[in-house]
């Protein structure tokens, strides 16, 4: 964990990532299955939500795009993964590929027309996005179900074997495992030379310019690869819930998920599934006991990270977990 | 013939509404490069503090506003002194954070202090029922909101053309770096501009009260609204918002008549289409 987040910073790319790392993903796969059996749909509401923070990292981490129209590209993949269950197949795998590619491709449409912009025009233009998506989908009742949602189809075992059943258990190891997949993928594209310049733009655009770097179509690119895993975050929860709400499609998802952004630390794939884990069970708390109390919270929270340095939380658990480590070796010593 | 009117006149009480509310917005984001999410908290504390003061208390109604209305602006004040000028160095994200933060705890606050219902802001009698204008007759409220509204331009003109302290503000707008150097009391600039905007926002939580409820969820629920104002109608742009605020109230009004099935599609899609020509405001080149 520790080592993967330092050489995110500092590696050179073309680096595989060292064994260990497989190691520690899967080993906390297991560790949290056994450790919170009761858990299970709150642990795949994270795993999926982890993806679209990661997406949104691509974009507004890496590439320095502040946006709050995320939800657009997650809710374009939830309603293909939908559709595609309903109208033509019903394998998931099948599933997750036309949800990433719906993502993909709302984010060429808007974005070829997006990245043009930066700073506040583009924060304005993609909650546009957001809001005429939610409107859409609203309006073309006979296709999205309007208000009452998407419903009404059924997902296929997964490999002809695992039923989605209603403990959770599928959904968790469906989850857990394409979040580990997709935060090894993105973590590779990231660190790859295209990551580093999309860094090089967020730092300084016209010295980037100025190097021979075609701005518009790198952010493009950026874009797209950003659609197609919040498509694919989308396509699993609408699997694994078996429904699309439009609020898959708010604004306020795209708030939220830059909220776990930012809680977790901009510009870090583990520091954006850090900010999930922690704002999702701090929800959970908090909200079961009054929904305003969370919003105290969440306030308070949001404040608090601006006059804090960046990627508090994962300084504080990377401490802790040193912390626990030298407890450890110390007993054992 | 009649629907066309009333799309007119109900386009024109709307956009004068969205006007008011924004104007603070669009000058304190131009003046100090602030991205303020929590401009509609003030709108709404304007709202509250009004409605509680006419219901509760039984003040006339303009007394109300007008306490209101100096409250809003000293709560203001007093925060842009003691917190919100720190933000104005940080970046955009940041700014966004923090005031998105803010806002959320306004929120709750409006939750715990007065309940989670919609505020009732009982008009004077000289507001209520209909005036008789020519052949046709106009609710006195939308008509007050206009006449409010075309107010708040002439003063606003005057201020910013015909003051001292409006030379102030353009040069500060401007170049702030330059006009303190010249000896402009920069800090004091940007204190009253704030308090001002929120000021009119709190005329504005007043004014728009009947067409946006006061609810504890009221300023996130318009802040997207305001913000869009803003963005089209151009940083620090006193005209350009009220150009846009009157096309886009225009708009959202005209499609809720014509078109009531899709929502707020055609106000974004008016956004995104103005935003593309003018991406600085609607009218700078």
């Amino acid at each position: 964990m520790q080592m993967s987040g330092i050489s995110m910073g500092t590696a050179g790319p073309r680096r595989r990532p060292a064994w260990h790392v497989y190691a520690i993903g899967l080993a906390l796969i297991f560790a949290l299955y056994w450790l919170f059996p009761g858990n299970l749909l709150i642990l795949t509401r994270i795993a999926t939500i982890a993806i679209l923070v990661m997406s949104l990292d691509l974009v507004t981490g890496y590439a320095g795009l502040p946006t709050l129209g995320h939800a657009a590209l997650f809710g374009m993949g939830a309603y293909g993964a939908g559709l595609c269950a309903k109208f033509l197949t019903g394998d998931p795998l099948l599933g997750l590929a036309v949800a990433a590619g719906a993502g993909a491709l709302l984010a060429l449409v808007s974005g070829a027309f997006l990245v043009r912009y930066q700073g506040l025009a583009f924060l304005m233009l993609t909650i546009a996005v957001v809001q005429i998506m939610h409107n859409l989908a609203s309006k073309l009742q006979n296709i999205t179900g309007g208000d009452d949602g998407l419903s009404g189809f059924t997902v296929d075992p997964l490999f002809g074997r695992y039923e989605f059943d209603m403990f959770g258990v599928t959904g968790y190891w469906y989850s857990a495992v394409s979040l580990f997949a997709c935060y090894l993928i993105l973590r590779r594209i990231m660190n790859s030379p295209f990551g580093l310049c999309c860094q090089g733009i967020r730092e300084n655009r016209d010295r980037m310019a100025a190097n021979g770097t075609r701005i518009y179509p790198q952010l493009l690119k950026l874009y797209v690869i950003a659609g197609a895993f919040a498509g694919l975050a989308g396509g699993l929860s609408a699997q694994i819930n078996q429904v699309v709400g439009l609020d898959s499609l708010g604004f306020e998802l795209s708030a939220e998920a830059l909220v776990m952004l930012v809680l977790g630390g901009a510009g870090n794939l583990l520091g954006a599934i850090v900010g999930t884990a922690l704002f999702t069970g701090i929800h959970h708390f908090a909200a079961t006991a009054n929904p305003f109390h969370w919003l105290f919270v969440i306030g308070g929270l949001l404040m608090a990270v601006v006059f804090l340095p960046r990627g508090f939380a994962q300084r504080a658990v990377r401490r802790l977990c040193g912390n626990t480590a030298a407890a450890l070796s110390g007993r054992r010593a | 013939m009649l629907q066309l009117s009333n799309i007119l006149i109900d386009g024109v009480v709307y956009g004068m509404v969205l006007f008011i509310i924004s104007v603070g917005l669009s000058v304190t984001m131009g003046l100090m490069r602030f991205i303020n999410l929590a401009h509609g908290a003030f709108a709404m504390a304007g709202g509250y503090v009004a409605a509680v003061l006419v219901r509760e208390h039984g003040l006339p109604f303009a007394g109300g506003v007008a306490i209101a209305i100096a409250a809003t602006m000293a709560l203001a004040a007093l925060l842009e002194t003691f917190i919100f000028r720190h933000l104005y160095r940080k970046t955009e994200l940041q700014q966004v954070l923090f005031t998105l933060g803010f806002t959320f705890a306004c929120i709750a606050m409006a939750n715990f202090l007065a309940g989670a219902y919609i505020q009732q802001l009982p008009l004077p009698e000289w507001m209520r029922g209909t005036l008789a204008l020519g052949s046709r007759t106009l609710p006195r409220q939308r008509v007050a909101v206009v006449a409010a509204g075309l107010l708040v331009v002439l003063a606003l003109w005057l201020l910013v053309s015909r003051t001292r302290f409006g030379i102030w503000l353009r040069a500060s707008v401007d170049n702030a770096a330059m006009s303190s150097s010249l000896g402009i009391d920069i800090r004091l600039v940007q204190c009253a501009t704030f308090a001002a905007g929120a000021g009119l926002a709190a005329l504005g939580g007043v004014l728009g009260a009947e067409l946006m409820p006061l609810e504890p969820y009221y300023p996130l629920k318009y802040l997207v609204l305001m913000l869009v104002v803003v963005s089209v109608g151009g940083l620090g742009s006193i005209w350009g918002t009220l150009c846009a605020a009157l096309v886009l109230g225009l708009v959202d009004t005209a499609s809720r008549y014509l078109a009531s099935g899709y929502g707020s599609f055609f106000f974004y899609a008016a956004m995104i289409l103005l935003l593309a020509i003018r991406p600085q405001g609607i009218l700078r080149r």
